[in-house]
């Protein structure tokens, strides 16, 4: 690098050319958003110097975001909470008292402990963007509540419930495209997050080596901004275009035959019986092994190396019922017409030509040009192999397709066509990301059927069902959790249902909640489908008593957010800067294609205000309400605060928080006995641990003996077994069963057809539900939201620095469709949706779909809050999109319906349908519903009007 | 007046290579610049305002989104914009008191402090809106290009490259000497046609801009609608397949 070697030309000039960047530094994870890159924090007289990546940290090499960069004034923020808050107004009002911590913890211990006396699902704990998710949710099963999710059902559980069940992996956190060997890159509603870093590095890989990179997307901004091809998708027509993409490639006989016979469930007999009780399960033998037809044996294990499995064909079986192969009905749905090009074409707003070209790109990419990486490997029956041959596609999709009612199937439609390309984990494709791939599903069903007071749920709260059995349901087939995740209305709800959790509570159905404790989930706002309906929900009061409806409601965060007022006991929060914090396996991982890794947070400065972390006061709070994992048997708290915890909890013996330096020495990886040195060795090494795979175990993990042998020895999976992957997920055919009548647990007349409807084994589309409710003539626009790069889950777009970028939003219109609608770039507009309507300001661009709207989520604050001015842009022209969606769709049946996907409850906000009007000119230049503004709570100082921020010159 | 001089003898040109290719419009570099700067050299970058209805603040990276051309053929396009570090910059000739100034031996367009009598004529001169007013000091600023990075002997040596490089996610920007036609960067702008930015302006600016690569064209599909054969027929052709597993 000789430019870097540059001698100081002019000594005696004046300039301090070699002033040391800061007095110490420490490394540390940032929190800025969800990526968590390495950091180093330059500190200078005490004040933050300078913020930069990690160049050693796997997840960022070095490089450093926007919102990152902008950590220091996340970190001098006004908006910070500086002493515990008890409520002594109305809620909503925003009067407190500054309490002591004593006095908070008591009350809250109080509170608690009546509720888990009495009867603990009572107890609705929710987590927002929570990266301590192995903590909480063992909280809240010590507890005994069975209400507890952070916010994955809200943001994404559509991507990883369908990658779950269908690669046992997904995309972001589960997985990364192969950016050093595609040819042809997709990126499916991905605009500009999830995630942030690493993404950035890739795409920036990809045109390097030259590769082709195609956005499918409504909106091209962003990483779009730099593909060679942009695709115009009509929002939630995803599944329509994968479909026909898939049915173009079997049309064209361009798949990979071999590898979905070798490592997915292409060859699987699935029983043809109409109306019985296992049509459509998979043919087992006695020891409940999948069986496949050989050409020479007839039924055979379908796991057997060596035979040569029939793939196509109507089979008589020896006990006279008929069976299908997989890949028979697969063949069968997608060939079928209507998902050919042109059927596909006026729904989803693309060519039939388009599709078919793409098609046969993704072919010529995936066949027509030979990739092989000379790395052996041994697969799990023992068969040595000379190289590991690659197909060069890989995909990376998030929000934009998941966020939808459709969202699950289009998910699973996409790990669909990525089988049908042999494109997983192989050079060149899409690749799991240690500790994936997991068997499939990965775990036992979710625990919390059964509560009793003062008792602890064994098991885990968020689990995997497989079928009925599974389910979290009541005699009558209602559901026991306040969101209704895991019951017949979200099956596969794997990270609850969030957005439900308050509106839910509010009409206390299907039970009243007693006391609600929120992390770091601002559900007055924007962590909400609808912030109203929330608000209601949190001031509703019960007729009779006139006390409120929830009784208590306990809020934990570092800033004063919109939901700070709501709060009957607010917890102030460290920033991420003044906490440990463990980045777990257990939890969220950080490990990449080429290893598990992990990481920590440690404290880089101490708070300047009486607060602590949320995870700290958890354990105390644990300890007093002698919950059993946080209380030793004489009664005592088990751990002294978080880092002793991180250290010293087991999941399992040998299996904690974190991964390296384990064993008393600090000697072992994966497992082994707690070592008391072990953060100290994580903040040696950078506060991250990696560990690095040898090449022969980079790809096919599915299959890949060496790589399945050591997950097992690190615990990462439970045993070395290959993981076979799910074209048909015969788990959701249980569900269908049950909703066809057959089998003990079935659901409720009222949601039979729709159960039977969308539990299906082969990923279909549908129309999202909202749908049918409205009218298109009435509604004709798709509206969506995307988070800027510069603010992407900054959860704090209060920051001084990046509120500069962006400090009001515009809701985005195509040029030509303003034209035809007789509308002009700064026109103020009503947007209408069947719930709701808003006014905001419009803005014009070419690069938007014809028949979409969009804006930039979270930017619109409520007057007042987050220690801003009450005529801040973000109040008085910012404005969420989310005060004209609704939590709801039309009650059926006399019962509430959620506005969620029908298989997992993922918040379908996506769905959302809008008109675009221009506003009276009489009318103010100002966002409606405009909510009155929060005062701002004690202790906060007035924000500062003039910034010099210089760590190390004058204070 | 404040005269420009002769670039010294193996003088070099440093400046930025900025890449459109790869830049996403992500503002890292901007903000990267900003936490730098605010407490480097020309400390402080001030933020007037900064959680009020106006908040507005001293930068000397800014990046710019705006599209071009036409429906789904347009591009979106992001473009940074900071000093270009000019061969020829009026910024400095227009400065009446000498703080404005081009260094001969590496090119790079400093302010100093100290001389500076906050009369934004070098603000009025700038073509390419790079100066930056900190009013609170009535002193111009500007970017520096990290003059206390690239030299700073404190640092590890790959270190030494301006903030906005070292951080930029997707390697969009490139230091060194634009001078010397060896440097990689040189050697960068010239296998990619990098441009420098309104030469009509004759400021001869150092940076040099990268434009987009361009695009291959999508190959011709391989099928035609027309040879769609019935789903029994390749059924059938699926059912004779021979594969072993």
């Amino acid at each position: 690098m000789p430019e870097a070697s540059l001698a100081r030309a002019a000594p005696d000039d004046g300039i301090a050319y070699s002033v040391p960047t800061g007095d110490r530094v420490a490394t540390t994870t940032c929190y800025m958003c969800a990526c968590r890159c390495g950091i180093r924090v330059h500190l200078k007289d005490g004040r933050i110097r300078y913020i930069e990546g990690n160049p050693d940290h796997p997840i960022n090499r070095g490089v450093l975001c926007g919102k990152g960069s902008a950590g220091i004034m996340t970190q001098y923020s006004p908006a910070r909470l500086r002493n515990p808050l008890l409520r002594v107004g109305e809620r909503g009002a925003g009067e407190f008292r500054e309490i002591s911590w004593d006095e908070a913890l008591s009350l809250a211990a109080e509170w608690l402990g009546a509720v888990r006396a009495r009867n603990p699902r009572e107890l609705a704990f929710f987590t927002g963007r929570d990266q301590s998710q192995s903590l909480t949710g063992l909280w809240a099963a010590e507890f005994g509540t069975p209400n507890f999710a952070a916010h994955g059902g809200f943001c994404s559980v559509n991507m990883a419930a369908a990658g779950l069940y269908s690669v046992g992996g997904s995309f972001w956190e589960f997985g990364e495209p192969d950016w050093e060997h595609a040819r042809l890159f997709l990126l499916w509603g991905v605009a500009e997050d999830h995630d942030s870093n690493p993404i950035k590095l890739g795409l920036a890989r990809l045109r390097e080596r030259g590769a082709r990179i195609i956005a499918i997307n409504p909106v091209r901004t962003g990483y779009g901004a730099i593909a060679d091809e942009w695709i115009s998708l009509r929002p939630g027509t995803d599944g329509l275009f994968i479909f026909s993409l898939i049915h173009e490639l079997l049309a064209a006989d361009r798949i990979d035959l071999e590898f979905l016979a070798t490592h997915a469930n292409a060859h699987w007999l699935v029983i043809e019986s109409p109306g019985a009780a296992d049509h459509g399960l998979f043919v087992r033998d006695e020891a409940g092994q999948p069986l496949a037809w050989d050409r020479a044996e007839g039924p055979v294990p379908a796991g057997r190396a060596g035979i040569s499995p029939v793939l196509a064909g109507t089979l008589t079986l020896p006990d006279g019922r008929s069976a299908r192969p997989v890949f028979h009905l697969l063949a069968e749905r997608y060939l079928s017409p209507e998902y050919a090009p042109e059927a596909v074409a006026p729904r989803c707003g693309i060519a039939p030509e388009t599709i078919r070209r793409l098609a046969a790109e993704l072919a010529e990419a995936a066949f027509d040009h030979p990739l092989e990486l000379p790395h052996p490997w041994t697969d799990m029956e023992g068969r040595r192999h000379e190289s590991m041959p690659g197909r060069p596609v890989s995909m990376h999709a998030m929000r934009g397709i998941a966020a939808h009612a459709n969202g699950f199937h289009t998910c699973r439609a996409l790990h669909l066509l990525q089988m049908l390309l042999g494109a997983i984990d192989r050079p060149g494709s899409w690749r799991y990301k240690a500790p994936f791939p997991r068997p499939i599903p990965p775990g036992p069903g979710p625990a919390g059927a059964e509560t009793a007071p003062n008792k602890p749920i064994a098991g885990t709260l968020l689990g995997y069902p497989q079928g009925p059995d599974d389910l979290l349901v009541d005699a009558a087939g209602e559901a026991l959790r306040i969101d209704k995740g895991f019951s017949w209305e979200a099956p596969l709800a794997l990270h609850g249902l969030m957005h439900m959790a308050l509106p839910n509570a509010g009409a206390a159905d299907p039970y009243p909640i007693d006391t609600l404790l929120l992390y770091m989930a601002n559900m007055a706002w924007n962590s909400a489908m609808n912030p109203a309906e929330n608000i209601a929900s949190l001031t509703a009061r019960e007729p009779a008593s006139g006390e409120y409806r929830i009784r208590h409601v306990i809020y934990a965060d570092a800033y004063f957010s919109e939901t700070v007022p709501y709060a009957d006991l607010v917890l102030p929060d460290t920033t991420y800067l003044e906490r440990y914090d463990a980045i777990s396996l257990l939890d969220r991982p950080i490990g990449s294609a080429h290893g598990p890794a992990d990481a920590i947070r440690q404290p880089v400065l101490a708070p300047d205000r009486n607060v602590r972390p949320f995870q700290e006061v958890l354990i105390e709070l644990g300890a007093r309400l002698k919950l059993p994992a946080f209380t030793r048997p004489d009664g005592s708290a088990r751990y002294r605060d978080y880092p002793d915890y991180i250290v010293n909890h087991q999941r399992r013996p040998g299996i904690g928080p974190l991964a390296g330096w384990r064993g008393a020495g600090g000697e072992k990886i994966g497992q082994g006995e707690p070592n008391p040195d072990q953060i100290k060795r994580y903040v040696e090494n950078g506060c991250f641990w990696r560990h690095e795979l040898p090449p022969g175990q980079h790809y096919f993990k599915y299959a890949n003996r060496d790589y399945l042998e050591a997950a097992a020895a690190l615990g990462l999976i439970a045993r070395p077994e290959r993981i076979v992957l799910q074209l048909y997920c015969e788990p959701l055919q249980r569900f269908r069963l049950a909703a066809e009548g057959h089998g003990s647990r079935r659901p409720p007349a009222r949601l039979r057809e729709r159960v039977a409807r969308y539990c299906d084994p082969l990923p279909f589309w549908h129309p999202p539900l909202a749908a049918a409710e409205i009218s298109p003539a009435e509604f004709p626009l798709s509206a969506i939201t995307q988070r800027p790069m510069p603010m992407y889950h900054s959860w704090g777009s209060q920051n001084a620095w990046l509120r500069q970028i962006l400090a009001a939003n515009r809701l985005y219109m195509n040029r030509g469709l303003a034209a035809r609608l007789g509308l002009a770039e700064g026109d103020w507009v009503r947007v209408s949706s069947p719930t709701g309507t808003l006014r905001c300001q419009l803005a014009l661009m070419e690069g938007v779909n014809e028949e979409t709207v969009w804006t930039w989520n979270a930017i619109g604050k409520r007057a007042g809050a987050w220690n801003l001015a009450s005529d801040a842009p973000e109040s008085a022209r910012g404005f969420l999109l989310n005060h004209v969606i609704s939590a709801f769709l039309t009650p059926a049946g006399g019962a509430a319906r959620s506005n969620s996907d029908p298989v997992t409850g993922q918040a379908a906000w996506f769905d959302l349908r809008v008109r675009v009007e221009k506003c009276d000119p009489a009318e103010l230049p100002l966002t409606e519903p405009h909510l009155s503004p929060l005062p701002r709570p004690p202790g906060l100082p007035p924000a500062p009007t003039l910034l010099r921020h210089h760590a190390g010159g004058a204070p | 007046m404040t005269s420009i001089p002769a670039p010294a003898p193996g003088g070099k040109k440093l400046g930025l290579v900025i890449d459109l290719d790869t830049c996403v419009g992500c503002h890292a570099c901007a903000v990267n610049c900003k936490e730098w700067n605010t407490s480097g050299h020309m400390a402080p970058l001030p933020d007037f305002d900064p959680y009020g209805a106006h908040p507005e603040g001293v930068w000397f990276n800014r990046v710019h989104s705006y599209e071009a051309g036409a429906g789904a053929d347009g591009r979106t396009v992001h473009f940074p914009r900071s000093c270009l570090h000019c061969e020829d910059p009026p910024c400095v000739t227009v400065c009446p008191t000498g703080a404005s100034f081009k260094r001969a031996e590496d090119g790079i367009v400093l302010v100093n402090a100290d001389l500076c009598i906050g009369c934004k004529l070098c603000s009025w001169a700038c073509p390419y809106g790079a100066r930056e007013f900190d009013e609170d000091a009535g002193v111009m600023k500007k970017c520096t290009l990290c003059i206390d990075r690239i030299y700073n002997e404190t640092l590890p040596e790959t270190e030494r490259v301006p903030a906005c490089v070292s951080t930029c996610p997707t390697h969009a920007r490139h230091f060194g000497d634009l001078g010397d036609p060896e440097s990689d960067v040189s050697r960068l702008v010239a296998s990619r046609g990098g441009y420098a930015l309104m030469p009509e302006q004759g400021c001869k600016p150092v940076n040099r801009y990268l434009p987009p690569r361009e695009r291959p064209t999508p190959p011709a599909p391989a099928r035609r609608a027309a040879n769609e054969a019935p789903i029994a027929s390749r059924l059938l052709a699926w059912a004779d397949r021979v594969l072993s597993r």
